[in-house]
């Protein structure tokens, strides 16, 4: 069962760039790609308690704001120490400028 | 039989021998750890009130891995000769390469002998779970661990003072201003701050000040840095000088031997640096790994730190050269940073302060801008619009 959500418009999200987006009390992170691709995935740092709107996004990858951690936030993907647990993601779509991401 | 031995299962440690399997080594690595503890994570230790350890790796992880975790495990020393070390049970393990990961043990100046001192699981334990009302709680040390102690404790309504020699905190690692604004929270916070008195001695029920004065307290902690732990190194007739002497590749004076993490001194823009810093922990042992299995790179990653108080977080990239001047970068909010170029314009350093992750960003770019050896136009490092990221893609080097 699919789940979309009215998450941002697209102008909300600067390229290589993410925003936080909360919805029924869980926090997600959705990213504009240098390419101009949209992703979702969890919006706190698997290692510790960390929002990652607040971090750094070059090219693929996101840098948690707290201790560095990286992930690639197409896959969700760990880039190795101190992260070891992969982000979820989350399916995507845009429509008459709005990004939509299923929470289910 | 282990081909390589690491000393030492701290950050540094598990790093290296996690990052020696991810670099396709398929022999055997020994993990040799004093503590009966998986290995944990000690930047926490002062941050917050006790609970369980954060572990770095669960004991699973080290199985899968083939890393031979040894806990309760001392290395009594290294025979160089015929390259194996002695344990604390007389046993002996051969080695091939081996990794000195030893880290640094809390300083204790004469006179405070008597106080405790917060470095590891075991001490963290005895120290946070007595906090809370009622508790007088007396730090020696304006310095990261006793800034934090201290803001863990009054968090906990535990009454703090807070004795620090030098005429200001954090005087070793970062600039006036940002020492101010913490020191201005922590005054807020009912933290009672006594700076540029030193202690002459602490007693069981408190401190007597150099200047007579006296503190009463329930418990004393002392927080006045770190030495390296070299004892080894030095018995093995390794270069020691303020931390075990390595090359741009982390190998010390014995090409079979390597060093990393807080015990070792390593080269650093012209000069020689020992650090106290969980990232570059965790970086050097994963650099001393390549570098053990014939990687030729030097290390060059720019220094970071980060302290959480309170809810602000400080963090600083590079090394603050207190005889540069700065320009300063407000974020909104109370948060703002201050950056250091060198006379040819590169950019140098980057200590920020904020509420939360508020400066983060910046100071990440800042750290990049520095490995690129950048030279950013100050106006630009000054204006808080001027995305930063441009500036790291936009200036030639």
């Amino acid at each position: 069962m699919s789940e979309w959500v009215d998450a941002c418009a697209v102008d909300d999200v600067e390229e290589e760039d993410l925003i936080r987006f909360d919805h029924d009390g869980k926090t997600f992170a959705i990213y504009r790609s240098p390419d101009d691709d949209f992703f979702a995935t969890d919006g706190i740092c698997t290692h510790e308690h960390a929002l990652l709107a607040d971090g750094l996004v070059m090219d693929y990858i996101i840098e948690c704001p707290k201790h560095n951690g990286r992930f690639d936030y197409r896959t969700g993907e760990a880039k190795g120490a101190p992260v070891c647990v992969n982000l979820k993601t989350y399916p995507v779509k845009v429509e008459d400028g709005r990004v939509f991401i299923d929470v289910a | 039989m282990s081909d390589i031995l690491i000393i030492g299962a701290g950050e540094c440690g598990v790093r290296a021998a996690f990052a020696l399997r991810e670099a396709g080594h398929e022999g055997g690595i020994a993990l040799i750890g004093a503590e009966p503890h998986l290995p944990y994570e000690r930047p926490p230790l002062s941050k917050t009130a006790p609970t369980a350890p954060k572990i770095i790796a669960e004991e699973a992880g080290y199985v899968e891995a083939g890393i031979a975790l040894m806990r309760c495990s001392r290395v009594e020393s290294i025979n160089r000769a015929e390259r194996r070390v002695r344990l604390s049970d007389g046993s002996a393990l051969p080695y091939k390469k081996l990794l000195i990961a030893t880290g640094a043990r809390a300083r204790r100046f004469p006179g405070m002998e008597a106080a405790r001192t917060l470095r590891s699981l075991d001490d963290a334990r005895g120290i946070l779970d007595a906090l809370g009302p009622g508790l007088r709680l007396a730090i020696i040390g304006g310095g990261f661990i006793g800034l934090e102690l201290a803001a863990t404790a009054r968090k906990l309504g535990t009454e703090v003072t807070l004795v620090e020699a030098a005429e200001r905190l954090m005087a070793r690692i970062v600039p006036a201003e940002i020492a101010e604004a913490m020191a201005g929270r922590h005054r807020a916070e009912g933290a009672r701050l006594i700076l540029g008195t030193g202690v002459a001695e602490v007693r069981t029920n408190g401190i007597t000040l150099a200047d007579g004065r006296i503190i009463e307290a329930d418990m004393v902690v002392a927080g006045v840095g770190a030495e390296p732990e070299t004892r080894l190194a030095a018995e093995a007739g390794l270069e020691v000088a303020n931390g075990i002497v390595v090359d741009g590749r982390l190998a010390t004076s014995d090409p079979h031997i390597f060093a990393a993490g807080d015990c070792c001194s390593f080269p650093f823009n012209g000069a020689r640096v020992r650090l106290e810093s969980w990232r570059c922990a965790q970086d050097q042992g994963a650099h001393a790994a390549r570098a053990m299995l014939g990687c030729e790179e030097a290390y060059a990653r720019v220094p970071w730190f980060w302290s959480d108080q309170y809810d602000l977080t400080l963090q600083v990239a590079g090394l603050p050269d207190p005889s540069l001047g700065h320009v300063r970068r407000d974020l909104g909010g109370g948060a703002f940073i201050l950056f250091q170029r060198d006379d040819a314009g590169r950019l140098v350093s980057a200590s920020g302060v904020g509420s939360g992750n508020a400066v983060a960003k910046d100071i990440r770019l800042a750290e990049m801008i520095m490995e690129k050896g950048l030279r950013p136009d100050p106006t630009q490092l000054k204006d808080p619009a001027v995305n930063l990221k441009t500036v790291l893609k936009g200036v030639p080097a």
